[in-house]
C-alpha cells in the first residue's frame, strides 16, 4: 500500500528526529517512565508512523464494514443503520420483582432483556436444596421451575424483545422454559430471538458455575446448536465469553486468545457430533469486555473479528459469509470499577463504552457506578444507560464506520493483539485443545499471572487507580445500596412446596426417567428436556438427573 | 490442649497440632513419639509419586473413598514444593479431596517440603507415626511430584504406586532411571485418552530390563476421574503387600528404613547440636576463615568440630 | 516467630468470584506463608474440618456474592463448637460497610473489602494470631 521508497524515508526521518529531537528533550525532561505498555505488555511507542504498518494491505487486512475479513464491523452500515443493543443485565431476588425491573428498563429506553439468574439457578440447584441456603435470589432471579419463568416473563411478548440469559451449564433447562413460555403467549419457537450465554469452557476457566464434566457438557452444547438450527433458528445459541476471563485478571490478548481458542474447541465438537458448519456458525456469538485502555480495547475488538474471520475461512473452510462474522456483545470492565469515590466510576464507564462502540460492538451493557458495592440501584442503572444514550446521540462517534482506521497505532496494535492471540492460541492447538489446557491449567496459570501483576502493579503505585491509590479522600459508608431480602429464599421455598403438590408427579417421574434413558445413550436431550419443563420438572430435578448420568466437574485449581 | 490424651482418643486437633509440633521442630513432639513409638506399626503405607498434574491426587481420593467402604480408616499426607526464596508454599492437593473432609474416618494433612529434597518433607516420617498412633488403617502420601528424585517416598512406604500418564513422550525417558526402583505398582490414569495402552506397553517394556527378578511390578491402566479400575489397583497393592510378607522382603524393607532413619535423626542432630554450639563460640566461622586462608583443609576442620562436639558432651 | 504461618484460604458457598481469593492466596505465599487453598464451593462444614486438620492458624473466607452474613458466621460458630476457638478468622470480599459490625460480633476479626491492599491483610495477619 506504501511507497517503498517513501517508508524508508520515513524510518530516516524518525530516527534521527529521535535521535536528535528526542535526545535532546528526554536529556532535559526525561519521560514520566522508562518504558510505555498496554495491558498486553506491548511496549507503545513514542509516535506511531506509516513504518508500522508497512505491510498493511487494505483490501486484504481492512477492507470494508460487512466484508470479510470484518476488521471494520460486520454490517454495511454499522450505526449509520441502527444502533447497537443497549442491553442491562439485571435480574435478583423473585420473578415477580426482576419482572418489575424489566419493565422498567424497557419503559426507559432499553431495547434487549439481559436476565441474571442467582447461584443456585445456575448451578442446577433448587431454592431449597441445603447448598442453595443463603444465596437464593442474592445475585440474580431464582427460577425453579417454568412457573418462576411464567412470572419473569409475564406481560413481555416474547415475539417483540430478544432476550440473553446468562446461563451456562443448565442452558438447556432454561432455554426450554423460555420455549415454553413462548408457546404459553402464543409465540412459536422460530419467532424467538436472543442469546444463552451456554459456554461451559470459560466457566471452567474463569467464572465457575460448572456442573458437568467437559464431555458430557459439550454434549449438551453441541445438542442445543443442533436443535435450535431446525426449530429455533433465530436464536444465538453460544456467547463465547471473553468477559469473564478478562475480569478474572487476563490482559487484552489473552481474552481474544482464550475466547477464540473456546471458539475453536465448540466448532470442533458441533463438527464431530455430524453438524455442518454453516449450519450452526452464523448463531455464534461472543462476549466481550471494554476496559480502560480504549486504544487498546479498539484494537482488540477489530483484532478479534479478522482473527476469526481466518480461522473460520482457512481452518473450518467454512463458506458461509456469516460464518465468519463475529458479531459481539460488550460490557464494561466491572474491574475496574472502585469502591473509593465510586462517582469516578461514570467516567470510567462513559471511556469504556466509546471503546465498545468505536470497536464496533453489537450490544452493550453499561456498569452502573455502584459496581463495587452492590447490585446496582434503580438510579445508578439509569446513568449507566444514559450514558449509552449519550454516546449513541451525543458524541458523533456513530456517525461513521470505524472512524479509527488508518491511525497507524491503531492498526498496529491491531495487528500485534492479533499476532499474540495467534500464538497463544497456536500454544494451546500444541497442548491439545482449550479443553485439554484448560484441564492442565495453562489457561487459568496465564491468567492468574496477569491478575497477580496487576494487583502488584497497584499496591506498589507503579499503576494509579485514581482515588484508590493515590488522590484518596475520606468518605463516609456509601448510602442506600440495593438489598436482597433474605426472605426470598423462603418464599422460593414454599412456592416449590407448593408446586411439588400441585402438579401431575407421575408425569414428571415419566418425563425425568425417559431424560436419564436419553442422556444414557446418544439422543439429543433437548426435547426430553423440553417435556420435563412442560409438566413443571424443577430445574434441580432435572439438573439432579443429569448429574446422576454425567457426574461433576472437578476444577483444576492452579495458584 | 492435652495433645497425648486427644490423639489416644482419636481428637483430630490434638493429631493436627502434634503434626504441627513436628514441623516446627518442637522438642515436645519428641518426647511424645518416643513415648508412644510402641503404638506404631498398625498401619500400611502407601506411597503416591509421579509427575506433576498425572492424577496423584485424585488417585489417591478415590483409593481413600474405596478403603473407606470397607470400613478402614484413612490417613493422607500431601506434599507440596515450599518456596525457597520465601518460605512460604500453597498446598492445594486437598482440592481434589474435598468431600473426604468430612468424613470422621479420614484424616488429611498437607505439608510443605521446607527445604527438604527427595520429594517428602523431613516431617513426613514423623507424621506417618502420628497417624499411626492415631489409630489409621492405611496412611497414603503423595510425594511432591516433580518427577526426578523422589527417593525418599520408598524409605517411608510399605507399597510405592507410581502414577503415570499417557503422552509423557520424552518425559518416560527421563523419569525412567528412577522408577524401575521406586515403582512397586504402576498406574497409567488418563486411559480414556489415547495412548493409554502405548504407555503401558512402554512400561512393561522397561520392566523387561528386570526380567530376572522375583516381583514384577504389575501395571494398572485406571481413570480416576470415573473411579475406573480403582478396585483392580487396589487388589495390585494388596497383592504387592502380601508378597513382601510371604518373601521377607518386608523386614529388609524396614529394617533398611529404619536403619537410614536413624542416621538421619543422629545427623540432624549432630549438625543442630553443632551449631548450636557455634552460636556462642563461633567455632565453625573460625573454622571456614581458616579453611580460606588455607592454614587447615576441610577434612580436618570437620573432624576439628566432631572432636568439638564430644568435649562439651562428655 | 520462626514457623511458617498456615493459613486456610476458603470460598464458602456457590460463589465462583475467585481472583481476589486467589489474589490474597498467593500474596501469603509470597509472604512466606504456607496456603491451603480449598477451591470453589465449601460448605462451612468442610472448612471447618480443614482448619482443623491441617491445624490451621488462619482462616481467611472470601464472598463477593452477597452470601456472607449467612456463611460466616457459621464458619465460626462451628469451629467454636469444636473447641478451635484459637483460630484467627478474617473475610474479604464485596461485603457493605453496614453488615461488617455484625460480622465482627460475630466473631470475624477482620473483613477487607475492594481496594484494600494485600500487604494490609499480611500485617494484621501477622500482628493479631491467636496463638504462636
Ligand atoms: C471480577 C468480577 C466477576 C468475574 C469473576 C472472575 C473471577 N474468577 O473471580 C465474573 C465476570 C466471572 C463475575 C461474575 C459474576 N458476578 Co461479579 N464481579 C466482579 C467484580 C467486577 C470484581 C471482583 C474482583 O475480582 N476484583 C478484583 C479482586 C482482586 O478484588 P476483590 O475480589 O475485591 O478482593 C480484594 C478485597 O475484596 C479483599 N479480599 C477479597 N477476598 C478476600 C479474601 C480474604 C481472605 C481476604 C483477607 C481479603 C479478600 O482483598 C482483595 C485485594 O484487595 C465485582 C465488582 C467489583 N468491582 O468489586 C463484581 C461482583 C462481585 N459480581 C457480582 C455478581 C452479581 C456476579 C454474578 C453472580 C452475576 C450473575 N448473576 O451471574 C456472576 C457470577 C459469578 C459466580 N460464579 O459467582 C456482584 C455481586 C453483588 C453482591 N455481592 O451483592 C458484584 C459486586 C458486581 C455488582 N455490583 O453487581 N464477576
Ligand atoms: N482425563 C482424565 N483426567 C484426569 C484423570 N484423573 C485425574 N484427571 C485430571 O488431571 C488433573 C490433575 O489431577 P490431580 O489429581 O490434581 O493430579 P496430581 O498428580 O495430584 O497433581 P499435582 O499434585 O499438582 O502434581 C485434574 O484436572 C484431574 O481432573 C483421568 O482419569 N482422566
Ligand atoms: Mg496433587
Amino acid at each position: 500500500m506504501f511507497d517503498k521508497e517513501k517508508i524508508a524515508q520515513v524510518k530516516k526521518a524518525t530516527d534521527n528526529w529521535n535521535d536528535t529531537v528526542i535526545a535532546k528533550t528526554i536529556a532535559k525532561f526525561p519521560e514520566r517512565k522508562p518504558e510505555f505498555k498496554t495491558s498486553s505488555d506491548i511496549e507503545i511507542k513514542r509516535v506511531y508512523t506509516p513504518a508500522d504498518v508497512e505491510d498493511m494491505d487494505y483490501e486484504r487486512d481492512l477492507s470494508y464494514p460487512g466484508e470479510y475479513p470484518y476488521t471494520r464491523g460486520v454490517q454495511p452500515t454499522m450505526y449509520r443503520g441502527k444502533s447497537w443493543t443497549m442491553r442491562q443485565y439485571a435480574g435478583f431476588a423473585t420473578a415477580e420483582e426482576s419482572n418489575k425491573r424489566y419493565k422498567y428498563l424497557l419503559e426507559q429506553g432499553q431495547t434487549g432483556l439481559s436476565v441474571a439468574f442467582d447461584l443456585p439457578t445456575q448451578i442446577g440447584y433448587d431454592s431449597d436444596h441445603p447448598l442453595s441456603e443463603g444465596e437464593v435470589g442474592k445475585v440474580g432471579v431464582a427460577i425453579d421451575s417454568l412457573k418462576d419463568m411464567e412470572v419473569l416473563f409475564d406481560g413481555i411478548p416474547l415475539d417483540k424483545v430478544s432476550t440473553s440469559m446468562t446461563i451456562n451449564a443448565p442452558a438447556s433447562v432454561l432455554l426450554a422454559m423460555y420455549i415454553a413460555v413462548a408457546e404459553k403467549q402464543g409465540v412459536t419457537p422460530e419467532k424467538l430471538s436472543g442469546t444463552i450465554q451456554n459456554d461451559i469452557l470459560k466457566e471452567y476457566i474463569a467464572r465457575g458455575t460448572y456442573i458437568f464434566p467437559v464431555e458430557p457438557s459439550m454434549r449438551l452444547i453441541t445438542n442445543i446448536f443442533e436443535y435450535c438450527s431446525k426449530n429455533v433458528p433465530k436464536w444465538n445459541t453460544i456467547s463465547i465469553s471473553g468477559y469473564h476471563i478478562r475480569e478474572a485478571g487476563s490482559s487484552a490478548a489473552q481474552e481474544v486468545a482464550f475466547t477464540l481458542a473456546d471458539g475453536i474447541a465448540y466448532v470442533e465438537a458441533a463438527i464431530k457430533a455430524g453438524l455442518d458448519v454453516d449450519e450452526f456458525a452464523p448463531r455464534l456469538s461472543f462476549f466481550f469486555n471494554a476496559h480502560n485502555d480504549l486504544l487498546e480495547e479498539v484494537a482488540k475488538f477489530r483484532a478479534a473479528r479478522r482473527l476469526w474471520a481466518k480461522i473460520m475461512k482457512d481452518r473450518f473452510k467454512a463458506k458461509s459469509t456469516k460464518s465468519m462474522m463475529l458479531r459481539f456483545h460488550t460490557q464494561t470492565g466491572g474491574s475496574t470499577l472502585t469502591a473509593q469515590q465510586p462517582d469516578n466510576n461514570i467516567v470510567r464507564v462513559a471511556i469504556q463504552t466509546l471503546a465498545a462502540v468505536l470497536g464496533g460492538t453489537q450490544s452493550l451493557h453499561t456498569n452502573s457506578k455502584d459496581e463495587a458495592l452492590a447490585l446496582p440501584t434503580e438510579d445508578s442503572v439509569r446513568i449507566a444507560l444514559r450514558t449509552q444514550q449519550i454516546v449513541e446521540n451525543e458524541s458523533g462517534v456513530t456517525e461513521t464506520i470505524d472512524p479509527l482506521a488508518g491511525s497507524y497505532y491503531v492498526e498496529n496494535l491491531t495487528n500485534n493483539i492479533e499476532n499474540m492471540a495467534s500464538e497463544y492460541i497456536r500454544k494451546i492447538d500444541e497442548l491439545g485443545g482449550a479443553a485439554r489446557a484448560i484441564e492442565k491449567g495453562y489457561v487459568q496459570q496465564e491468567i492468574q499471572d496477569s491478575a497477580y501483576r496487576y494487583q502488584m502493579e497497584i499496591e506498589k503505585g507503579e499503576r494509579v487507580i485514581v482515588g484508590m491509590n493515590k488522590f484518596k479522600v475520606e468518605e463516609a459508608a456509601p448510602k442506600g445500596l440495593l438489598r436482597v431480602d433474605p426472605i426470598v429464599g423462603e418464599l422460593q421455598a414454599r412456592k416449590l412446596a407448593d408446586l411439588r403438590s400441585t402438579r401431575d408427579n407421575a408425569k414428571v417421574d415419566a418425563a425425568l426417567e425417559a431424560l436419564k434413558k436419553a442422556a444414557q445413550g446418544e439422543e439429543n436431550l433437548m426435547p426430553f428436556i423440553l417435556d420435563a419443563v412442560r409438566v413443571y420438572g424443577t430445574l434441580g430435578e432435572i439438573c439432579g438427573v443429569l448429574r446422576e448420568v454425567f457426574g461433576e466437574y472437578q476444577q483444576t485449581v492452579i495458584l | 490442649m492435652d495433645i497425648k490424651a486427644g490423639l489416644l482418643n482419636g481428637d483430630k486437633r490434638a493429631c493436627a497440632r502434634l503434626i504441627s509440633l513436628i514441623e516446627n521442630e518442637d522438642a515436645q513432639a519428641v518426647e511424645l513419639l518416643k513415648e508412644l513409638y510402641s503404638m506404631t506399626g498398625n498401619a500400611r503405607v502407601i506411597g503416591i509419586t509421579g509427575p506433576p498434574g498425572a492424577g496423584k491426587s485424585t488417585v489417591t481420593d478415590k483409593l481413600a473413598k474405596l478403603l473407606r467402604k470397607r470400613n478402614k480408616k484413612v490417613g493422607i499426607i500431601a506434599v507440596d514444593p515450599t518456596s525457597p526464596f520465601t518460605g512460604g508454599a500453597i498446598l492445594g492437593d486437598r482440592v481434589r479431596m474435598s468431600d473426604l473432609n468430612t468424613d470422621p474416618g479420614v484424616f488429611i494433612r498437607s505439608m510443605g517440603t521446607r527445604g527438604a529434597l527427595g520429594g517428602l518433607s523431613k516431617a513426613a516420617n514423623a507424621a506417618v507415626k502420628v497417624l499411626d498412633i492415631f489409630g489409621m488403617d492405611y496412611i497414603f502420601i503423595e510425594t511432591v511430584g516433580v518427577g526426578q528424585s523422589e527417593v525418599d517416598i520408598v524409605k517411608l512406604a510399605d507399597t510405592v504406586v507410581m502414577v503415570m500418564v499417557p503422552g509423557l513422550g520424552d518425559d518416560i525417558q527421563a523419569i525412567k532411571a528412577g522408577i524401575m526402583e521406586i515403582g512397586d505398582v504402576f498406574a497409567v490414569n488418563k486411559s480414556d485418552r489415547d495412548g493409554a495402552e502405548r504407555t503401558a506397553t512402554e512400561i512393561e517394556v522397561m520392566l523387561d530390563f528386570n526380567r530376572g527378578a522375583a516381583y514384577r511390578p504389575p501395571v494398572v491402566n485406571i481413570i480416576a476421574k470415573d473411579n475406573n479400575n480403582i478396585d483392580k489397583l487396589m487388589e495390585a497393592i494388596d497383592d504387592h503387600y502380601e508378597y513382601m510378607q510371604n518373601s521377607g522382603n518386608y523386614k529388609i524393607r524396614k529394617r533398611n528404613s529404619l536403619k537410614t532413619e536413624i542416621i538421619d535423626i543422629f545427623k540432624y542432630n549432630v549438625v543442630k547440636s553443632i551449631e548450636q554450639k557455634s552460636e556462642n563460640t563461633n567455632i565453625i566461622d573460625q573454622l571456614v576463615e581458616l579453611a580460606l586462608d588455607k592454614s587447615i583443609d576441610p577434612y580436618t576442620a570437620a573432624l576439628r568440630l566432631l572432636k568439638e562436639l564430644r568435649s562439651t558432651e562428655s | 516467630m520462626d514457623r511458617p504461618i498456615r493459613v486456610v484460604v476458603a470460598k464458602p458457598g456457590l460463589d465462583g468470584h475467585d481472583r481476589g481469593a486467589k489474589v490474597v492466596a498467593r500474596a501469603l505465599r509470597d509472604a512466606g506463608m504456607e496456603v491451603i487453598y480449598t477451591g470453589l464451593r465449601q460448605t462451612p462444614e468442610q472448612i471447618v474440618e480443614t482448619a482443623i486438620q491441617e491445624d490451621a492458624d488462619v482462616v481467611a473466607m472470601s464472598i463477593l456474592s452477597g452470601a456472607h452474613n449467612h456463611l460466616f458466621p457459621k464458619v465460626v460458630k462451628l469451629l467454636n463448637e469444636k473447641g478451635a476457638d484459637d483460630i484467627l478468622i478474617v473475610g474479604g470480599g464485596v461485603i457493605p460497610e453496614d453488615d461488617i459490625p455484625g460480622l465482627i460480633e460475630a466473631g470475624i476479626a477482620a473483613i477487607f473489602t475492594p481496594g484494600t491492599p494485600t500487604s494490609v491483610t499480611i500485617d494484621f495477619i501477622k500482628n493479631n494470631l491467636k496463638r504462636n
